[in-house]
């Protein structure tokens, strides 16, 4: 083949990309023989699956059921705005630690280890050893994902400081100002739109998990859904999935909101 | 020069204007509504707290030593589960979702009612979290990996399908008319004309969604679905805190390799 040839094929096969392709269908095919996923499961589940959805509907719209709901609904906002609260306001001071233009290098590892740590687990397993620790409830819920929210949004607020122009700070700094005037002056006008930010999509995601700590003991509706679930309500379990469903999409209208309001 | 100061009002300089000072004030009200309310009304009992520091001490000193021996015989089997049930959900997610974005793309589909029934798709999938799809499936399939799986396949679809739509909307129309002017079919267009251009997103997003699966699905065993959290259920029920221990420490350095792992890939190639 000339080089005149080749150059009139329009689009010459990619043969590293086949190959690729080729070894991922062959992992999936692979994976699947070690998970035990088989056909006849799968077409056994869909059986189960139509009985199971024929249960659900139509979905329980029972008063005492309602009543269970608004509980746990209510328990659960009230977890996601004060880990929320909490979150933040702890956030604030372990970001600007993390920092590694503020912060002094010894405390500025310190503090990026710890938010390595408290985000490296997931919410679910911060809240089984608050559950030992504080004892099943709310309070095991909200600690938990306080956990959460100060790993995310210091991360974020350490990088948007890394981030920020050291001009502001330095005029700051050179009136003789103490520390927190700097923070306060130099620091936070620079950050503020983008911690917001944060700030509004750790509600959003607060209040998602909020349904998901009440899984292993951490109250609020997740609770709710657990105990549905062990009992076999599942026509109220789809009257609690669509709550949560709701839920999840006017948090999302408010941190929208939220963040178009400030930025 | 005095007598210019006088006859100009002092002028103040305000950074916001009033109706934007009126609309914070409303929300900062409302947020501390909001904290007040929940601090009123939440039921937190307290003699749970008084002996929570014994408690706290007494988790950390069963935790310790560690059960090492439970590693090969039950932990390394669900860890190599927990790893499959992600990289498979995620391919598969990706797959799925790859035809929702497509369907969802105002570029590609033309029709309000087929982006509307995909956006309703991505938004449903990623609302519910996917514990609660795992709770789901277990119960039509079954307790196991499988129910793992399809949990962080269908849960993924959201995120990773709104992603890909963004990115395939951001694509340029030039190579698209310019494939569609030669004649080309339809799956040509897609192959040639929009795949070369989001295949950096479509590689990075994938990334990224494997890196946020391998942490859920450790999870997932609480509620049946499989893998590392399946073995931390036993432990804790079992009240083996010891075993609970290294669970939790494998998962912990799971999570830290694969970022590393996401990090470096992400430097090299995309």
């Amino acid at each position: 083949m000339s080089a005149t040839d080749r150059a009139r094929v329009a689009f010459p096969p990619n043969w590293p990309a086949r190959i690729g392709l080729a070894a991922l269908a062959l992992y999936a095919i692979y994976a699947a023989q070690i998970l035990d996923i088989t056909w006849a499961r799968f077409v056994a589940g869909f059986g189960h699956g139509g009985q199971f959805l024929s249960r659900m509907f139509p979905p329980n719209v029972a008063a005492d059921k309602l009543d269970l709901l608004y509980h746990g609904m209510a328990e659960s906002l009230q977890i996601a705005v004060l880990s929320t609260a909490f979150g933040i306001a702890l956030s604030l001071p372990l970001g600007l630690a993390a920092a590694r233009n503020l912060a002094p290098a010894p405390v500025a590892w310190t503090a990026r280890t710890l938010v390595a740590l408290f985000r490296s687990f997931h919410p679910v397993i911060v809240a089984i050893l608050f559950v030992k620790a504080v004892g099943f409830g709310a309070l095991a819920g909200i600690l938990a994902l306080i956990v959460a929210s100060m790993g995310f949004v210091s991360k974020l607020l350490a990088e948007a400081v890394e981030e920020m122009s050291m001009k502001q700070v330095e005029a700051v700094r050179a009136t003789g100002a103490s520390f927190l005037s700097v923070v306060v002056m130099g620091v936070l006008p620079q950050v503020m739109p983008r911690f917001i930010g944060f700030c509004a999509y750790q509600l959003d995601s607060n209040l998602r998990n909020s349904a998901l700590v009440g899984l292993v003991g951490g109250g609020g509706i997740g609770a709710t859904l657990f105990t549905a679930f062990q009992r076999f309500d599942y026509d109220f379990v789809l009257t609690i999935v669509l709550a949560i469903i709701a839920a999840v999409m006017a948090g999302e209208i408010v941190s929208g909101l939220m963040r178009r309001m400030f930025q | 020069m005095s007598a210019a100061a006088e006859a100009k009002p002092l002028r103040t300089w305000q950074r916001f204007t009033p109706a934007e000072r009126v609309i914070r004030s409303v929300f900062y009200l409302i947020a501390l509504i909001a904290i007040v309310w929940s601090v009123q009304t939440i039921e937190i009992i307290p003699e749970f707290l008084y002996d929570a520091p014994q408690q706290t001490a007494d988790l950390f000193a069963r935790m310790w030593p560690i059960d090492w021996a439970w590693y090969p015989k039950v932990v390394h089997e669900a860890l190599v589960e927990t790893l499959h049930i992600a990289t498979l959900g995620t391919i598969l997610a990706v797959a799925l979702a790859s035809l929702v974005a497509l369907m969802v793309a105002r570029n590609i589909t033309h029709s309000i009612v087929l982006n509307s029934i995909g956006r309703f798709i991505l938004v449903a999938t990623r609302s519910v979290h996917a514990m609660v799809w795992a709770l789901f499936f277990v119960a039509v399939f079954g307790p196991g990996a499988l129910a793992g799986t399809l949990a962080i396949a269908v849960h993924s679809i959201g995120f990773t399908g709104k992603f890909l739509s963004e990115a395939i909307e951001e694509a340029k129309p030039g190579p698209i008319e310019a494939l569609v002017a030669a004649g080309a079919s339809p799956l040509a267009v897609l192959i040639k004309g929009i795949w070369p251009q989001v295949k950096p997103a479509f590689l990075a997003i994938s990334m990224f969604r494997w890196d946020i699966n391998v942490r859920e699905s450790a999870v997932l065993g609480l509620v049946g679905g499989g893998g590392l959290g399946m073995a931390l259920d036993t432990a804790l029920s079992n009240l083996y805190w010891d075993q609970a221990g290294l669970v939790l420490l494998v998962i912990f350095v799971v999570v830290i390799l694969t970022e590393i792992a996401t990090s470096f890939v992400r430097s090299r190639i995309i």
